[in-house]
């Protein structure tokens, strides 16, 4: 059957297609409804799906899982294969059992990102994990149906890379309907030889896996996973693409006019390094097209150095290293090569962006939203001079105008892990230092660095923002709420006492909207010698709208 | 369906719709058998920020972004931000747009907003009082997306016939709000 589908949704169909039976990841833009939708569908299909704590456990509950016997799928936004990374090089060691895809999301241009606009593909070169990269939605079903039969074939565990133009990109999906299967069980066997990275068993492991890949390498190239549209012929010029690049290229290719074989890698990596050669063997000149990373540019060098060929190979000379990229970029990387002359619509425009001057309309926090209790009184108690470390989440907006009140802004957690090394640098009576963190953030990351401010004596004041939920990303639950992904009743982890246990003498949980309490508290905790923590409990108001009239749709734009 | 892809630009506020119409739009297309992408922006983050989003249809379409000074149709859900998107116009772009205002900080007023609009190159400017009018009409002013869709529809400025885009709200919209949904659309479709 054929349907419109968002990236995304095409991902879980595959994934069903696959018979898939667990699904574990984190939140995040672009990613977070392949999680919505799997928690949402989970039952029925005889799935288990949940929100984990963070991307690292994420990865591990789904180890467990593939060694039990089950097929299971990660999703995660780019920055989550920064902190699964520890988990995810031993397990291309091991292996998986059952197969396992790994989705991980990136957003070139920031659109939903702050902190860095990262080419996750670069893991791929320090994990050895084999990486597809889908161009559009009919591919993130075939792509990810795709990976978990190369996970079975070879036991390694295969990330399906997207960016936002490819997971929140719609077009009409041909796939087969899956039918309700039960829940499968699981078994463990064990078996420490594969399972356990054990000196001197894991430099074994290591040479294993490098073997792996050369066999992954010789299927991709039996199998075709890159496609070349046509042979070179007399033209002697090529094009190298990937990702939703390689649409760019298509369209810019239309529009020129021009009929020039496209070799489109589908396979990151391992690069098939024969059929990249056999392309260019042909061609005087090649473009690589790609986002990002010159990665490919960079490899097909290598390659045409290692085959003795000559030939100019153009990329990241001619194409923005950052920002997505767009057709209007590729013709004129093509035309620059080609020496055509091409009347561009973006220089000769009536009104440009620049010319009419419009102010942005940057994300502000909701009406309503208890962070309006929150953020002005902080700014007006804190003595001058004090330093916020801000967090992510909704309450990033902190650092927007009329709040502008982050002095740094990194990952989730770092506020208080940075406020620490600050409060440890400067002076015992220098400047005020407060961290300002969500819910959802505490549990991902900030309790470690909670236990590292007390047990390391330094005395940051740390204001939890609990709105009740994970919000900036769409409304997931997390640990502080007493319901599971799934929506399941399950103990109701409280911030309070967790600070408790890890030391923090001064902790106060209050109603924002309680301005006086709200006030006298930060007075007293900024003259604490010890860490202090003010948790603001208000639900987020969206929430508590839509649990007000369930029936409610809440637009999710 | 001419050979030519046809490029569509959708821009408004975090919760205005954007995403909806686009879906409407997609779902027509594709009732109507022909070859469509579209590409969305998601996200709490969005939420009181600029939405935009890009649909391209036509016999086989490749890339999800329509470049800029390639629209054919820009339909604005609010004034700055139909403005905002005029570097994806050119002199026959046909621009629809909401007269209805979201202030920002620091924004221009929504008399300058209209005549810049106004004054711009673009032959072919409508400026409706769609969410006005629904909330006159119908009690409801978020539909107001659905109003200038049926606009188009019924002046011919995008080319979808008008059951499709009623099969498509059957399809998508939730039964409870689909009538409400038929309204605005006949609405303007009617008023043509
Ligand atoms: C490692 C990592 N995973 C996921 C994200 C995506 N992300 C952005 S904001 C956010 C939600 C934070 O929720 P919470 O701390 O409860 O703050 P709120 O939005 O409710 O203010 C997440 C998960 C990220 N930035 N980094």
């Amino acid at each position: 059957m054929k349907k419109i589908l968002l990236g995304n949704e095409a991902i879980v169909q595959g994934a069903l297609e696959a018979g898939v039976d667990f699904v574990s990841g984190y939140p995040g833009c672009p990613s977070a409804e392949i999680g919505d939708e799997f928690l949402k569908i989970a039952k029925e299909n005889g799935v288990y799906a949940e929100w984990s704590t963070n991307e690292k456990v994420a990865l591990e509950a789904a180890i467990g899982a593939s060694f039990s016997g089950l097929k299971s799928l990660v999703n995660m936004k780019s920055f989550g294969i920064n902190v699964c990374s520890d988990s995810l090089l031993p397990l291309a060691y091991t292996g998986t059992k059952a197969p396992m895809v790994i989705v991980v999301a990136d957003d070139p241009s920031c659109w939903s990102s702050a902190q860095s606009e990262q080419d996750s593909r670069g893991y791929a070169y320090l994990s050895h994990i084999p990486v597809l990269e889908p161009s559009d939605p009919q591919e993130c079903r075939d792509f990810t149906k795709l990976g978990f039969e190369i996970s079975e074939k070879f036991n390694i565990p295969v990330i399906l890379m997207t960016t936002t133009r490819v997971s929140h990109q719609k077009m009409p999906v041909e796939f087969n309907k899956t039918n309700s299967k039960p829940q499968k069980i699981g078994e463990f066997i064990k078996n420490p030889h594969q399972f356990s990275t054990m000196p001197p068993r894991v430099l074994e492991m290591k040479k294993e896996l490098l073997e792996k890949l050369e066999k992954i390498k010789a299927y991709a190239q039996i199998s075709k996973i890159n496609k070349i549209s046509k042979n070179p012929g007399s033209e002697k010029f090529g094009i190298a693409a990937s990702g939703v690049a390689y649409l760019h290229t298509l369209e810019a290719l239309k529009e020129l006019d021009l009929d020039i074989p496209i070799l489109k890698i589908n396979l990151f990596y391992p690069l098939a390094d024969k059929t990249i050669a056999s392309f260019i063997k042909k061609l005087k000149k090649v473009l690589v097209v790609e986002e990002l990373e010159g990665y490919l540019e960079k490899e097909i060098k290598i390659i045409a150095k290692d085959n003795g060929l000559n030939l100019q190979i153009f990329g990241k000379d001619l194409l923005p290293k950052t920002g997505e990229l767009n057709t209007e970029e590729v013709i004129l990387a093509l035309s620059e090569i080609l020496k055509l002359k091409i009347e561009n619509s973006k220089f000769n425009l009536p009104a440009s962006r620049q010319e009419l001057k419009i102010p942005r309309r940057t994300a502000r926090l909701c009406e309503g939203c208890p962070y309006w209790h929150i953020f002005p009184v902080i700014k007006r108690i804190a003595p001058e001079g004090a330093i916020f470390g801000g967090d992510i989440g909704c309450n990033m907006i902190a650092g927007l105008a009329p709040h502008s009140m982050h002095d740094y802004l990194f990952s989730m957690g770092a506020s208080l892990g940075i406020s620490h090394g600050v409060k440890k640098s400067v002076s015992p009576d220098g400047p005020k230092v407060i961290s300002l963190m969500g819910d959802g953030t505490f549990f991902h990351a900030g309790i470690p660095a909670l236990i590292n401010a007390v047990y390391n004596k330094s005395n940051p004041l740390v204001v939890i923002l609990d709105n009740r939920i994970t919000a900036m990303t769409g409304h997931q639950q997390n640990p502080g709420m007493g319901k599971t992904g799934m929506d399941e009743n399950t103990e109701e982890l409280k911030i309070e006492e967790i600070a408790k246990a890890c030391g923090v003498k001064h902790i106060k949980v209050l109603d924002p909207v309680n301005t006086k309490e709200f006030e006298d508290t930060i007075k007293e905790f900024l003259d604490k010698d010890e860490v202090s923590l003010i948790i603001c409990k208000r639900i987020c108001k969206l929430l508590e709208k839509r649990q007000n009239s369930p029936s409610q749709i809440i637009s999710p734009d | 369906m001419q050979d030519k892809t046809f490029n569509i630009i959708i821009s408004g506020v975090g919760g205005q719709g954007v995403i909806t119409m686009l879906s409407l739009i997609d779902e027509a297309v594709f009732i109507d058998g022909y070859d469509v992408k579209s590409s969305e922006l998601h996200g709490l983050s969005q939420r009181g920020g600029s939405v935009l989003a890009h649909v391209r249809l036509g016999k086989k379409v490749y890339s999800p972004l329509v470049q800029d000074g390639r629209a054919d149709l820009i339909i604005g859900l609010e004034l700055l931000e139909g403005l905002r998107v005029l570097n994806f116009a050119n002199k026959d772009t046909a621009v629809l747009v909401n007269k209805y205002i979201f202030p920002v900080l620091g924004g221009l007023p929504q008399k300058e907003i209209v005549k810049k609009l106004n004054e711009s190159f673009t032959k072919k400017m409508h400026i409706i009082e769609a969410s006005d009018i629904c909330k006159a009409k119908l009690q409801n002013e978020v539909v107001g997306a659905i109003y200038l869709l049926g606009y188009a529809v019924g002046k011919n400025l995008i080319p979808i016939k008008k059951e499709s885009i009623l099969k498509a709200i059957e399809n998508i919209v939730p039964e409870k709000y689909r009538e409400l949904n038929i309204k605005a659309f006949n609405l303007a479709y009617g008023d043509n």
